[in-house]
């Protein structure tokens, strides 16, 4: 472990940026309604005749809509750590692209240190590692409040949460 | 003209987790129903089957393997699978081809045999297909009732207690039903000792994975009035809406919600009964007892709402005032809910009607809601299915 390159669990959705990743999503050029994951083809607005949907990055920060946690382990195809480790959960709403993205809240964060209406910021971290490499994957960390929701302070947040 | 159909005979197999096929269940149920109904098997024109998915196939092709399993007879079929949803769609095929006149007399069956532990896809690696893609990253299905749970006490002041009290009085309704598998009173104590599943959801509240059968037959009023051995319970709106762009709420099982950019956000669950209501030409008001889907107890709270029985935000105070229990103003899951059956997929939107038969025909027993004469069932499928049936007297 810790030597093996970083691979994204799931190709296409995330930028693998170490200090400031971010989701990849489409937009409508025609509407400008987002979508996550990232889709080809039409527009799911009902309402727009669109069909050329661009590859955007979408916003690195939120607010927490709601939280909970995985006390016991989820089924495959979830890969999880013997022993299994719970996590949190939180579904967080963009405030750019209007819409709220699932994803697990950053390793060693409790549920009782979340709330709803708290900022979160994007950060990568191992989902489970195989024989070629780390697969990573999104996840959601408190972001102090009032403090800058910049690169160096996400990163270091992360390493910290990683020790 | 009127777009009613009768319901003529319900029937159930016991929920539980008996091990058994599936098509004993559903062939028990059809054939309690057709006794129910005093209809030979032969009589009926068409089968429509709730399918659950078995290795690759829906339920081995439910309605065809129901109608073998009673003996082939040369009926019409149908399968319908839309996941919670399927037993809804069922009928409501059976009750388009009795409107439509190309049949009188309809069997509607479905019947489930659940695995041990949280519902998961198939195996495989399908990045493209939704519910894997959740699944891998650790979502199941209590985290997003947990999501919903969280919310609630967050903007409404909802409490682990009133989530408690859910069960406890679902529990309470379903202690004497024979048909329910879990028959035991709880306490708000023995609920708030339960393990933590998905915090704010323990145990005992996030409903179970069962075997059951549930089965109706059906008719055209025409028929119903000549041959019906019971008071005429009447089929008046069913609805099996998709949701409609901008979803304000994560659904399983999408990882995030439509982008509310260029359409306003709105809660598909809340349009789920109000078309079964407009269908029928009733409202929420004239309702008289109601079969909700609680796969989690807190989510009860959110179909009061949905369905209309009181405002957003007020559904934590209706429960504490007592008018969702039987006795009370407005009776909910007076079957005992999924907290007394555990959720059999294709089964569940039938057993939700066979309860409200037995409540508008008086037979309900020391379940009976009193006066009952409007009921309203619903639920909502994996996928965006949406699933409201009203019944009358």
């Amino acid at each position: 472990m810790g030597n093996l390159p970083r691979a994204p669990a799931i190709e296409g959705w995330y930028t693998l940026d170490e200090s400031r990743p971010q989701l990849i999503g489409s937009r409508c050029r025609a509407c400008g309604t987002y979508c996550f994951p990232p889709r080809e083809g039409s527009c799911p607005n009902p309402a727009c005749a669109g069909s050329e949907l661009e590859r955007v990055p979408l916003s690195r920060t939120g607010k927490i809509w709601s939280y909970t946690n995985a006390c016991y382990q989820p089924p495959e195809p979830y890969v999880s750590p013997d022993p299994f480790e719970c996590f949190a959960i939180a579904a967080v709403e963009l405030e750019t692209e209007r819409m709220i993205v699932l994803g697990q809240v950053a390793k060693g964060i409790r549920t009782q240190q979340l709330r709803v209406g708290m900022r979160v910021v994007l950060i990568l971290e191992t989902l489970y590692a195989d024989t070629q490499s780390e697969k990573v994957i999104w996840k959601w960390q408190p972001a102090d409040e009032g403090s800058p929701l910049d690169a160096g302070s996400a990163q270091q947040r992360r390493v910290d949460a990683q020790a | 003209m009127s777009r009613d159909v009768a319901v003529l005979g319900v029937g159930m197999h016991p929920w539980g987790k008996w091990g058994r096929h599936f098509v004993e269940y559903g062939v028990h149920a059809a054939r309690a129903a057709l006794a129910d109904a005093g209809v030979e098997w032969r009589r009926v024109e068409f089968i429509s089957g709730g399918a659950t998915m078995r290795c690759g196939y829906p339920g081995y092709v439910a309605g065809a393997t129901f109608a073998q399993a009673l003996g082939w007879q040369g009926a019409q079929v149908n399968t319908s699978y839309a996941a919670c949803a399927t037993g809804s769609q069922a009928l409501a095929a059976a009750r388009a081809r009795i409107l439509s006149g190309e049949c009188e007399v309809a069997l509607v069956v479905g019947a489930d045999t659940t695995p041990k532990g949280f519902l998961a896809p198939a195996k495989g690696v399908r990045p493209d297909d939704p519910d894997w893609v959740r699944f891998h990253l650790g979502f199941t299905n209590p985290t997003y009732f947990a999501l919903y749970a969280r919310r609630r006490m967050a903007l409404y002041g909802a409490t682990e207690r009133d989530f408690a009290a859910v069960k406890v009085k679902n529990a309470e309704h379903g202690v004497a039903n024979p048909n329910a598998r879990y028959r035991k009173a709880f306490s708000i104590e023995d609920v708030l000792a339960s393990a933590m599943v998905a915090d704010p959801l323990r145990l005992l509240n996030v409903c179970a994975t069962s075997d059951g059968g549930a089965a109706l037959v059906v008719s055209s009023m025409e028929y119903a009035r000549k041959h019906c051995q019971h008071p005429i319970v009447r089929i008046a709106g069913i609805s099996c809406v998709t949701p409609r762009f901008a979803s304000a709420e994560v659904e399983m099982p999408d990882i995030a919600t439509d982008s509310a950019i260029a359409a306003e956000a709105h809660s598909y669950r809340a349009s789920i009964a109000a078309r079964a209501y407009s269908d029928a030409g009733i409202g929420a008001e004239d309702v008289s007892v109601a079969e909700v889907y609680d796969l989690s107890s807190a989510l009860e709270l959110d179909w009061y709402e949905h369905i209309g029985l009181c405002k957003p935000g007020e559904a934590e105070s209706l429960l504490r005032s007592g008018a969702t229990r039987i006795g009370g103003r407005i009776p909910v899951n007076p079957s005992g809910g999924l907290a007394c059956f555990g959720e059999a997929v294709p089964a569940q939107a039938l057993a939700q009607v066979c309860e409200l038969t037995w409540q508008l025909r008086g037979q309900a027993g020391v379940r009976q809601v009193a006066g009952a004469k409007v009921g309203v069932t619903a639920n909502q499928g994996l996928f965006g299915h949406g699933s409201s049936v009203v019944l009358t007297s």
